[in-house]
């Protein structure tokens, strides 16, 4: 079953003073997520992917369409029972602890009180957040603020969590820790919906991945099926610093780095470099097919988008 | 009470301690035992006068104050600063949040409001050295000010449910003001014809009849209050209070949280 199918939903907020502008942030988006997969929505800052996340949670109402979550209505309150979600750059009363919060977030969630105490412990623990008791969140960093809003969204024990750019503001240690929960929570069959412009997180977490820019979808698919395209070039890679007169006659770009060399050439010219390798005996470390990246797929789909608007206009 | 509606009202209640708007009390203990040191000292027969008159002006106007300091804010502000999305995208209907921050700040007035009276009929004993039977009024003087206070927060609500804060503030101390004369806005309308006559009728309905609150010059005389009074007041402060949470309700209900 779907976890999440949007069915259509747009956006077109009008603006000016008297607000007959239209400005379309989001044109209809038909998108289906499957339960216990992690799904990425990537795009540039102003893509349309916080619209999209605020019109599911119901902050934003859209101007048409619809969407089911969990099977149901998505605008259904028990749904929301079921779903976690940390909006992006999140800002909490600064005047509670931690642990109030998470206790008043709780109640509103439906947790019973005897569960409470014992999730919200857990959740803290999970999120890296120890000996903060008594302490005011005015008085946490922005990555300690960012971990509580990860334990606000996971406490209730959601089936879907939504995360709007979840390693914002973390040190490239929180980041790997957020990583690690995300897969964490994929392992306990959540299904997470995380929204990012940082490409390597989501190459390196999800199970399918969606482009979005300028507020239309231009692609939607599984990270290995988009970065699949092989580009007819292999990469070679040999311990040393030398680079031999002869893989330059091939035709091979290289870049020496460490006490390795790299090079890229095209594929018909393996077999010889390999042969001009052995000749010069040098130790060959790694041949493998040049793959797209899903940077690369990214910025070929923005730049499609691009022309394709100067086209029109 | 619906569990998520208390849990609000608790929060903002919570919020209201912890910005210290309950130091408001130490300013008010202040004024109130200066006047009755003050007037003890001068005055001979009205010390009961002056202290009542006193006593439950301020207890008015500081409740005011913080009803619409604090109730411009309860809405715009958690729109501005974001928290409202986390709440928001929790099993929480608008009109849940709507009431539940209107019965957080409702309570936070409630409880500033007893301390005060505490220190009304302390500053009371201190003078008159005994409490007389017409200063059980006191206590009806105060629920009428505890009604105005609902109306005043559920309009400072309303305006926060739509506009910025600072136009908030000045629509209900405006609408506070014109409702304080309220009874001198229907005299007018009586005496004026055609169009102005419509217009001031209108507006007179329209704005809340604090007027009729303010029963702080009999008590301070010991005159009597009518049941009939009573029982106007609490369902005019329900109704109005009532037609203006709705209000807020379908506005907020409508809000895209951008």
């Amino acid at each position: 079953m779907a976890a999440i199918e949007i069915l259509g939903l747009e956006k077109t907020y009008f603006i000016g003073f008297w607000r007959k502008r239209p400005k379309r942030a989001l044109l209809p988006l038909h998108l289906a997520i499957e339960e216990g997969e992690i799904f990425g929505f990537l795009g540039p800052n102003g893509a349309g992917k916080t619209t999209t996340l605020k019109m599911l949670m119901g902050l934003v109402f859209p101007t048409a369409g619809t969407a089911r979550i969990l099977g149901r209505e998505w605008t259904d309150p028990e749904v929301k029972a079921q779903i976690g979600f940390l909006p992006e750059q999140p800002y909490f009363y600064d005047y509670l602890t931690a642990h109030e919060l998470l206790d008043y977030y709780g109640q509103l969630s439906g947790v019973p009180a005897r569960e409470r105490k014992h999730r919200m412990e857990e959740v803290l623990a999970r999120v890296g957040l120890h000996d903060i008791k008594g302490l005011q969140l005015r008085k946490f960093s922005k990555g300690m603020l960012q971990r509580v809003g990860i334990a606000q969204a996971i406490l209730h024990n959601p089936k879907l969590v939504f995360l709007d750019e979840p390693m914002s503001g973390l040190d490239p240690l929180g980041r790997r820790e957020v990583r690690d929960l995300i897969e964490q929570l994929k392992r306990e069959g959540k299904t997470v919906f995380f929204s990012t412009h940082i490409l390597s997180d989501a190459e390196a977490l999800c199970d399918r991945v969606a482009i979005i820019h300028r507020g239309e979808l231009r692609g939607v698919g599984a990270v290995e099926e988009l970065t699949s395209t092989i580009q007819g070039k292999v990469e070679v890679i040999w311990q040393g610093t030398r680079v031999p007169a002869s893989m330059k006659a091939l035709g091979a770009e290289c870049h020496v780095t460490g006490d390795t060399v790299r090079a890229v050439l095209p594929e018909t010219q393996q077999d010889a470099a390999i042969d001009a390798l052995r000749r010069e005996r040098i130790r060959l470390i790694a041949i493998t097919p040049l793959r797209t990246s899903l940077e690369t797929y990214f910025v070929e789909k923005l730049q499609h988008s691009q022309t394709s608007a100067g086209k029109t206009s | 009470m619906n569990t998520r509606i208390a849990c609000i009202a608790s929060n903002t209640f919570r919020e209201a301690v912890r910005d210290r708007v309950l130091y408001n009390l130490i300013a008010f203990a202040l004024l109130l035992s200066g006047a009755a040191i003050l007037v003890g000292l001068i005055s001979i027969e009205i010390e009961r006068l002056v202290v009542i008159n006193l006593g439950l002006a301020a207890v008015s106007l500081f409740g005011v104050v913080i009803a619409i300091f604090i109730g411009i804010g309860l809405v715009s502000k958690e729109i501005e600063k974001r928290t409202l999305y986390t709440v928001l995208s929790r099993p929480v209907r608008r009109w849940e949040f709507i009431v539940g921050k209107f019965l957080g700040l409702a309570g936070t007035l409630a409880v500033n409001a007893f301390f005060m009276a505490i220190g009304v009929f302390a500053a009371l004993l201190y003078v008159s050295h005994k409490f007389t039977r017409p200063d059980a009024l006191i206590l009806l003087a105060l629920y009428f000010i505890i009604l105005e206070f609902l109306i005043v927060c559920s309009l400072a609500l309303l305006f926060s449910s739509f506009s910025s804060p600072l136009l908030s503030a000045v629509f209900a101390f405006s609408l506070f003001v014109i409702g304080s004369f309220a009874d001198d806005l229907r005299g007018f309308a009586g005496m004026a014809r055609g169009l102005t006559r419509w217009l001031a009728t209108g507006a007179a309905y329209l704005v809340p009849n604090f007027s009729a609150f303010n029963v702080v010059g009999a008590v301070a005389h010991g005159q009597p209050v009518s049941a009939q009074l009573v029982l106007h007041n609490t369902l005019y402060a329900l109704f109005y209070t009532a037609m203006a949470l709705s209000a807020a309700v379908l506005i907020f209900e409508r809000r895209n949280l951008k």
